[in-house]
């Protein structure tokens, strides 16, 4: 028998608006000043921004700054190394934000390119206001679970995967929590929690997780039988 | 007008449920549209279909054009070539023009909704109002406003700065300001005419019925014959390209009867493209909304080698059509393509007889290109997005203190 959660799993969707702060940046040697100055949201917007917007493009560019540098600095090198930052890796904002900037104070100091951007391709940094909307889907046990996933927006899943991690229980995602605590459903829960969402688009990630669930449903049947 | 169910099919329910979360709180709120015309262009487009839509979702919302006479108007046209960076010949009195026009206008409208929102720079200076009304206002710029010129920006900047907040299109036109700044793109809508799916055999009638040979791939230019758009770019990127692979290039604009600029441009156009059987030069009427469908759906690739660009629509729709498109890397079309992901973004005429070369020759990443594309579209740049940012907007109305808003 499917055990049944006391308190059931409720999907909220995460939209947002862009905001722009009007800072900008020429350079690497502006996007540094600039890095170690601007508020967590701005940093939150530059390193998850692409994946709501650009979900369907698989898996890169992981963030902005990897993506400016590639493409309107021309800096391929330095840029494939920005994109190599596990952002997976971190649960808080300020510890990305630092190896962001420890990666251009490496890059600067190593002799690395300072030509400006083209005019019109400067680096703007900007943050969101976030919409959390409660939707009408609620879960208290696997089955209703799955369901449930099949029919969230893509920024319910951005919410409950990337959002969550960076807020407590921190360095967990929603689904991972609820598994564990509400369900006992400990290796699942591990599963899901051993993803690296970074790689795939929302959608594969959807599919996914749908897998490992559809995998222990079949469990349950077969010891029922 | 559509009604939000008719898009369930093209966005997806979870789209249309966030839309109704969004506007329950909102639920008997007003607002009033306000702009300088009701018909033709951009913004009258996207109103007269984004008016309809809120009034579905029970938001009471209002749609006023300001009145003004031809000098206003010319005016304003001035105003509107100042921002986006062109030397004008302002005088005195054509600012005087401009309060004038407006302060008949305020006598006459009632701006007591709960929301007022102004689009451009023509009723802007309505908010001097403001001060005897306890609602927010909001202005909407859809101009390039990354180079404005600085006599027009200065006398319309205390003005805007009465805000709440402002809304633009692009990261890049950020100004320094005292308000909030919120970027929203504008919008396609996927059920116009312009958009809607068409079946082969509409294509293949429209396709016939304008002449336009399919024995090759087509490559496509839609724009009015404007330097800015630089047909001439096109025609010679085509040739080059031509020296490599086969193909038709199609020049899609408009008559431009009242544009002498526009005319002188079509005659060099044409003389250009005399004697290549290859080139094509359609003049069409700007109401060809499905033709232009028909056209685009039918063509291989589509160019939009803008030099400059507001937000650059064509794009979008392009994209909507699944076309691979190469288009100049300026204004809001960077916002719109990701360099070789969903799309390919050129800086010269060499570079576009490259990038024309490589998917002419390339079928299958060109075809990738198209979906991811339409993707990036369907996510980012329909209607129902736009609608849905406006809905966010109408929430905080210009108070960004807030970074969290929950609803539900």
């Amino acid at each position: 028998m499917l055990p049944r959660a006391k308190e059931p799993f409720r999907f909220c969707s995460r939209l947002s608006l862009t905001v722009l702060t009007g800072i900008k940046a020429r350079d690497l040697r502006e996007l540094l000043e600039h890095l170690r100055t601007v508020p967590e949201p701005v940093i939150y917007q530059h390193t998850h921004r692409f994946l709501q917007e650009h979900q369907h493009l698989v898996p890169e560019p992981a963030n902005d700054f990897a993506y400016w540098v590639t493409e309107m600095l021309n800096d391929e090198e330095f840029g494939e190394r920005l994109a190599s930052i596990d952002t997976v890796s971190f649960s808080s904002l300020e510890d990305l934000r630092q190896t962001l900037i420890a990666a251009i104070e490496d890059h600067l100091k190593a002799g690395g390119d300072t030509r400006p951007a083209p005019p019109g391709k400067e680096f703007h940094f900007t943050r969101a206001i976030k919409f959390s909307l409660l939707t009408r889907h609620q879960a208290g046990d696997l089955m209703e679970f799955a369901e449930c996933l099949k029919k969230v927006s893509i920024s319910s899943l951005y919410l409950h995967i990337f959002e969550a991690r960076l807020r407590p229980p921190l360095g967990i995602n929603d689904f991972s929590h609820w598994f564990r605590t509400q369900l006992g459903e400990t290796g699942l829960s591990e599963k899901v929690a051993d993803l690296d969402p970074y790689t795939y688009t929302l959608e594969g990630l959807r599919s996914k997780i749908l897998g490992f669930i559809d995998s222990r449903l079949q469990e349950y049947s077969n010891a029922a039988t | 007008m559509p009604r939000l169910e008719e898009y369930r099919s093209l966005v997806g329910a979870d789209t249309l449920e966030e839309l109704y979360l969004l506007a329950r709180d909102l639920k008997g709120k007003s607002v009033l549209h306000v702009n300088s015309t009701a018909v033709g262009g951009g913004v009258a487009e996207i109103l007269s279909r984004m008016v309809p839509l809120l009034r579905e979702l029970e938001i009471p919302t209002q749609w006023e054009v300001i009145k003004g006479g031809e000098d206003f108007y010319a005016v304003t046209k001035k105003f509107h070539n100042a921002l986006h960076g062109d030397a004008q010949e302002i005088a005195p009195k054509d600012y005087q023009v401009y309060e004038d026009t407006l302060d008949r206008n305020l006598a006459q409208m009632d701006l007591g909704s709960d929301i007022v929102f102004i689009h451009d720079p023509q009723p802007a200076a309505l908010v001097k109002k403001r001060q005897r009304l306890k609602n927010r206002w909001l202005w909407r710029c859809h101009i390039d406003l990354s180079r404005p010129n600085p006599s027009v920006w200065n006398f319309l900047k205390p003005y805007v700065e009465q805000y709440d907040s402002c809304v633009v299109s692009a990261p890049s036109f950020a100004q320094k300001l005292g308000i909030p700044q919120i970027m929203i793109p504008p919008s396609i809508d996927p059920l116009s005419d312009k958009n809607r799916e068409l079946e082969p055999e509409e294509i293949k009638a429209i396709v016939d019925r304008l002449r336009i040979p399919m024995d090759k791939p087509l490559v496509t230019q839609v724009s009015r014959f404007d330097r800015l758009k630089d047909p001439l770019g096109v025609i010679t990127a085509f040739q080059k390209a031509r020296a490599h692979v086969d193909a038709r290039l199609l020049l899609v604009g408009g008559t431009a009867d009242d544009d002498p600029e526009g005319v002188r441009v079509l005659k060099e156009v044409q003389e250009k493209a005399q004697g290549d059987p290859n080139i094509l030069i359609l003049c069409l009427p700007p109401t060809s909304h499905l033709e232009i469908n028909a056209i685009q759906r039918a063509s291989t690739i589509i160019v939009q080698k803008s030099l400059r660009e507001g937000f650059g629509l064509t794009v979008a729709e392009a994209l909507w059509k699944g076309k691979p498109v190469i288009a100049g890397a300026v204004g809001g079309i960077a916002l719109q393509i990701t360099h070789k992901f969903s799309g390919i973004l050129v800086h010269s005429i060499d570079g576009t007889a490259y990038w024309l070369k490589q998917l002419l020759s390339e079928p299958a990443f060109a075809r990738k290109l198209g979906e991811n594309g339409r993707e990036q579209v369907r996510q980012n740049f329909l209607l129902t997005r736009h609608l849905r940012d406006y809905l966010m907007l109408f929430h905080f109305a210009g108070d960004t203190s807030r970074e969290m808003v929950r609803l539900g």
